[in-house]
């Protein structure tokens, strides 16, 4: 590992977690809109089977951080990010990187839950179907298993072939993250999965997503900073597309070592 | 330290601060009444006065940890403001404690106010580390109203003299009861004043450990001066 980079941020440490070796090192990210400069020599590493949290304001690139690391952005002309972000020990920003495996393997739950409009069944086995070819008796176990990972299996499955649209905000979005779960992915990438969520889902999702962790690597965004507190075993805060505090979230949320981080999350902020 | 974008947090928070300064401006009044009654005999009902005193602070503190109580369910403090809540409730503890030591002094006074108890003993030295206390306790609230660290350092390290001053009382009453037995009475009193006197020391002294870990977020309790202002020039 390249210590180096990290003298340029001394508030963003490398990993010191033994146990939980890199799973995606991001260093020297910087990402453009066009000319818009939304990424600015962003470097940190998400360690594997850890909950990491970005946090900031609107508008601080932290969903765009997140975006990078399955190359969604790839879908939208215009944008393009220049640095390394190292998954499995490739540059994953190189050209000729396999997007679709790629977001098999780090796959990603958005904001508000997007259900395909058919049935709860096909809704896991649709993913499933494009990277395996299954037998209907092992379809059949996959879609159980994926949605009894996401905590949803109880209440799905005596109601398999209905419509995946009919179920409420919070069993749609646990619907979601057992698709991305059912296609078997390393990385979760999660972009406020709870923000349209009651309380009671939401503590449904981050229940989930403390199981989940044991089995794969979770970066999430929210905008709830007592969120990021609760789930989180690391924590990043960003301004303005620059990564300025990235630490254990033990410390970042009882003494910070940036003041501008402490402003944040006291509700300090401008 | 900036604004909370709340206003009404800003005023919670302030509220708790000068609520603490408050109560500890009462201790020092009612610890300042309880030496003077050892200086000076007469019959001022010095612990009337000091029992009214200790209401009013026993009062003070349920009201304090009511507000931090109310601030943490509403506002789920983070970082300093978290940490300056958890403070305030143990400063508050702390500064209740000491006027439960007072209120010893106050009755020990009281007592020692019969004149033929007085004959034997001085009471110069006790009212010295009396003084030596209540500037240490001033010098710890000051800490916390400006929190100023090094003022901590300084509060935990003259603790150290308070201490030297309660075992030099003790050392020297020893010798009195070996000389004359009838000395152990009135002696004793004096050492309970004393170990009174030295815990309002040690109580201060904890409220400056905890003014450290509102400003540096590290823990210095049962850490000596030199380790504390070793951290602090980290």
């Amino acid at each position: 590992m390249n210590l180096d980079i990290f003298a340029i941020r001394p508030e963003v440490t490398p990993q010191a977690d033994v146990a939980a070796p890199t799973k995606l090192a991001v260093r020297h990210l910087d990402f453009y809109y066009g000319r818009f400069h939304a990424l600015k020599d962003n470097n940190l590493e998400i360690a594997e089977r850890r909950v990491t949290a970005f946090i900031g304001p609107s508008g601080c690139g932290k969903s765009t951080l997140l975006r990078t690391l399955n190359r969604m952005y790839s879908l939208y002309p215009g944008q393009r990010a220049v640095g390394e972000i190292v998954f499995n020990s490739r540059n994953i920003l190189e050209a000729g990187v396999d997007l679709n495996m790629l977001r098999a393997k780090i796959g990603m739950v958005f904001q508000k839950p997007t259900p395909f409009p058919m049935s709860i069944y096909d809704n896991i086995a649709f993913g499933v179907r494009l990277y395996e070819s299954l037998s209907p008796r092992e379809m059949d176990e996959r879609v159980e298993w994926a949605l009894t990972k996401a905590a949803m299996w109880d209440e799905a499955k005596n109601k398999l072939k209905q419509s995946g649209m009919a179920l409420s905000g919070g069993q749609q979005q646990r619907l979601c993250i057992a698709r991305a779960v059912a296609v078997k992915p390393e990385v979760l990438l999660l972009d406020e999965p709870t923000s349209a969520l009651d309380p009671i889902s939401t503590a449904k999702i981050e229940e989930l997503i403390s199981e989940l962790k044991s089995d794969y690597t979770i970066a999430i965004v929210t905008h709830n900073m007592q969120q990021a507190a609760r789930v989180s075993d690391y924590t990043a805060y960003m301004y303005l597309g620059e990564l300025i505090e990235f630490g254990a979230t033990d410390e970042l949320f009882l003494k910070p070592r940036r003041k501008e981080t402490e402003d944040y999350i006291t509700g300090r902020f401008g | 330290m900036n604004e909370h974008t709340s206003k009404q947090f800003d005023a919670e928070m302030e509220g708790i601060r000068s609520g603490v300064l408050a109560m500890g401006g009462l201790v020092e009044t009612q610890f300042r009444r309880a030496v003077d009654a050892l200086r000076v005999s007469g019959d001022v009902d010095v612990v009337t006065l000091v029992a009214s005193d200790e209401q009013a602070i026993n009062q003070m503190q349920m009201d304090i940890d009511q507000q931090c109580s109310q601030i943490i369910a509403r506002r789920q403090p983070a970082a300093i403001d978290l940490r300056m809540i958890l403070t305030v409730v143990k400063i508050v503890n702390e500064l209740e404690r000491i006027g439960d030591e007072i209120k010893k002094i106050a009755y020990k006074a009281q007592q020692m106010q019969r004149p033929e108890r007085l004959t034997t003993v001085r009471l110069h030295v006790i009212t010295r580390a009396a003084g030596l206390a209540e500037e240490n306790l001033q010098l710890a609230l000051d800490a916390f109203a400006r929190l100023d660290v090094n003022a901590a350092a300084t509060v935990v390290s003259n603790d150290e003299a308070i201490d030297a001053a309660f075992l030099a009382i003790l050392r020297q009453l020893i010798s009195y009861m070996m000389e004359d037995p009838r000395t152990i009475t009135p002696a004793l009193e004096i050492v309970f004043i004393a170990k009174s006197i030295e815990r309002i020391g040690d109580h201060a002294k904890n409220i400056a450990e905890d003014v450290v870990h509102v400003v540096k977020g590290k823990d210095v309790r049962h850490a000596t001066a030199e380790q504390i202002r070793a951290e602090l020039a980290e």
